[in-house]
């Protein structure tokens, strides 16, 4: 039996020619260094994106790329094809697992320095994988045709069309016409599943290619430095004085770290089950809160947060600058020490867009910015700010809830956080500073002078001047009160 | 054969081969440029754009706004139900009207009524906006895109057809200043 293999094996590598290629390929000594856990997270991409490539397959033999079937293809995969829910969950997650690895793989790179001479070119194909890992993230978000698909769609076409002349242009060419409909699911269709992922397996064989050719980057050794004259000489006396083959070395951690990813994406996929899709997308259902996918959440934020004068050239401008500077990074700093023990910017840097992205991430969570649009409905004036209240102010608090005050400002923790919390706005405000927010609105709130009647005004001030801990005494214009004694004075004919 | 001056017979047939599918290549890239910018190209001058009916007047109270929707004027087969598109229509008095695209300036998140306090509001970034669609406050930097109306037979008609956008010429050639509705 052994025998016949061999002697299969040998007639088709006589044909082929491969077998010796491929022992090379497994056995070029690495540094003993490398065989770390640190290095495990580009095979670990591969993994994922082999794992993205299967599913995608069997999802697109049940789901219908048109703008009038592709929703109801879903809930055909997600309730009546056995297992149809699984491979749609395996597929969402291993999304999300794809783009945190290759951002982790990323992250690591950086910070060992493998970017710099003479795998700049590595690097900068590695910068084109994670811009088409994010292209996949985002047309497979649309492909999900529901609600968030098609608003997401408007959001995209939105920012496109900001762009100086061309805009309106690319706006159309994105939709494929004028308007986000079956067209438009077509091309994002032929985007994720041609032309994004062709160039994906072009340049990640490339990536490959490059890895195996000029050899896995040493572990870095503070205050070994980098110089193009001797690097590559000094690199094969290290690998020769103390490498190793790669087979079996050091691919067992990868190919541990690899099951393990697989699992757990497997766990995921079981337990919290497949993405959507949410409403169907019916551009005449507007009661819909659209949101990206998780890994657009940070741009979501940023969107709301930006002074409106800065976001269109925030959002032109931005990606560009961090585009270049991405591709640029192993020119500028290609030698050098390697080292993230002696390279305080770059741990600083990291630090920070680590923290800003989770800060973004994480209010993304909550939109503090939304109005909350069921609130003035919804959520119920505390007990403690009506105890004891008389009839206007109760009166107040009717307009306040009715005029959907509530969407935008809190009271007792429920409501909108888009204004400032009122639980104590009497403090802050007197009757007069009142009257005139609420009629002229002003920093940021609209105003309501048209929408409120003398009465209506009255009342929900009284009410909001009720508002203020106990113990603690209204805001007043002492002024004021001077002004009316004085005048109550006069009329009453009192001497000075 | 081996004089830097003369050509040989085959490198003259490389050169002309190689000639020859440039000439193929340019040849079939124009048919394959227009069909990928045909989106484009058939947008030019507006040719999306066309009239279409929302409802009778009768279906718009004085002084109300309400939700309509129309069918798209361009439409493909698979379209579904992505070939209508709502619009927030408001009677002012008579045959005075204005009629909002519920996408919002900012992003074009669908926006809301609140008849209550007579806003629109934006459930996406919190943009805010008057009845008479314009701005009030949060990140939208204009007021509520507004359609070229006219009211013809009784019938409310509106110019649309295609998505409004803060850059589309649309946006700018109409509503680009709701005018003060008092």
């Amino acid at each position: 039996m052994r025998r016949l293999i061999t002697e299969v094996g040998e007639w088709f590598d006589r044909r082929l020619q491969l077998a010796a290629p491929i022992r090379e390929a497994a056995e070029h000594p690495v540094p003993r260094s490398t065989a770390s856990w640190f290095y495990v997270f580009g095979s670990a991409a591969l993994t994922v994106f082999l794992l993205q490539l299967v599913t995608g397959i069997l999802l697109a033999l049940i789901y219908v790329p048109s703008a009038s079937e592709a929703w109801s293809s879903l809930q055909a995969l997600n309730h009546d094809v056995t297992l149809g829910w699984f491979i749609r969950a395996m597929h969402g997650w291993g999304s999300n697992f794809m783009v945190a690895i290759v951002l982790i793989h990323m992250v690591q790179v950086f910070l060992f320095g493998a970017y710099k001479f003479p795998r700049e070119l590595t690097w900068i194909v590695g910068v084109f994988l994670l811009l088409m890992t994010l292209g996949m993230a985002f047309t497979g978000q649309v492909l999900r045709f529901d609600q968030d698909a098609y608003w997401g769609l408007g959001i995209g076409a939105s920012i496109a069309s900001r762009v100086p002349i061309a805009g309106p242009m690319i706006v159309k060419l994105m939709l494929g016409g004028p308007t986000i409909a079956g067209a438009t699911l077509s091309r994002f269709f032929a985007l994720h599943v041609f032309v994004i992922p062709g160039m994906l397996i072009g340049f990640v064989c490339l990536h490959l290619l490059m890895v195996l050719k000029l050899g896995i980057n040493e572990w870095p050794m503070p205050g070994r430095l980098v110089k193009k004259t001797t690097y590559v000489t000094e690199y094969h006396e290290l690998t020769k004085r103390n490498g190793a083959p790669f087979v079996p070395y050091a691919v067992w951690k990868d190919l541990f770290f690899a099951a393990f990813i697989l699992l757990a994406i497997a766990a995921c996929a079981v337990y919290f089950g497949p993405f959507g899709p949410t409403g169907r997308p019916d551009p005449t259902i507007i009661q819909t809160v659209p949101k990206p996918d998780y890994f657009f959440l940070w741009l979501y934020a940023l969107l709301s947060l930006l002074p409106p004068s800065m976001e269109t050239p925030a959002l032109l401008i931005g990606p560009v600058v961090v585009i270049i500077g991405l591709l640029l990074l192993p020119f500028l700093s290609g030698e050098g020490e390697k080292s993230w023990r002696r390279r305080p910017i770059a741990v600083l840097t990291v630090l920070l867009i680590a923290i800003t992205l989770g800060t973004f991430t994480h209010l993304a969570g909550f939109t503090p910015w939304s109005p909350h649009m069921n609130a003035w409905s919804g959520d119920p004036v505390p007990e403690q700010f009506l105890h004891g209240s008389t009839a206007i102010e109760r009166q107040g608090a009717l307009v306040f809830q009715v005029k959907q005050c509530r969407n935008c400002h809190s009271l007792g923790e429920s409501g909108g956080q888009r204004g400032p919390a009122l639980d104590t706005v009497a403090v802050r405000l007197t009757q007069d500073q009142l009257i005139r927010q609420v009629i002229q609105g002003g920093g940021n709130m609209p105003a309501y002078g048209k929408n409120l009647s003398p009465a209506e005004t009255t009342a929900l001030v009284a009410f909001l001047e009720t508002l203020h801990p106990r113990g603690q005494a209204p805001a007043r214009d002492a002024a004021r009160d001077i002004a009316l004694s004085e005048d109550k004075d006069q009329r009453h004919g009192a001497p000075r | 054969m081996s004089n830097e001056n003369t050509i040989s017979r085959r490198g003259l047939f490389m050169k002309l081969g190689i000639l020859f599918n440039g000439l193929v290549a340019t040849a079939l890239a124009v048919p394959i440029l227009r069909f990928l910018l045909s989106s484009v190209s058939r947008g030019r001058a507006s040719a999306y754009l066309s009239w279409v009916p929302l409802g009778h007047v009768s279906e718009f109270p004085e002084g109300e706004t309400r939700l309509a929707s129309f069918r798209n004027p361009y439409v493909t087969p698979t379209d579904g139900k992505t070939a209508d598109t709502a619009c927030w229509v408001r009677r002012v008095e008579g045959d005075q009207f204005q009629v909002f695209a519920v996408n919002c300036a900012h992003l074009g998140c669908p926006v809301r009524w609140f008849p209550q306090s007579g806003l629109f509001m934006c459930p996406c970034h919190g943009g805010a906006y008057y009845r008479d669609g314009s701005r009030a406050s949060g990140p939208p930097e204009r007021g509520l895109f507004e359609y070229p109306y006219k009211v013809q037979d009784g019938l409310v008609t509106i110019q649309a057809g295609e998505l409004p956008t803060p850059g589309s010429p649309t946006a700018s050639l109409f509503g680009k200043k709701p005018p003060c509705a008092g």
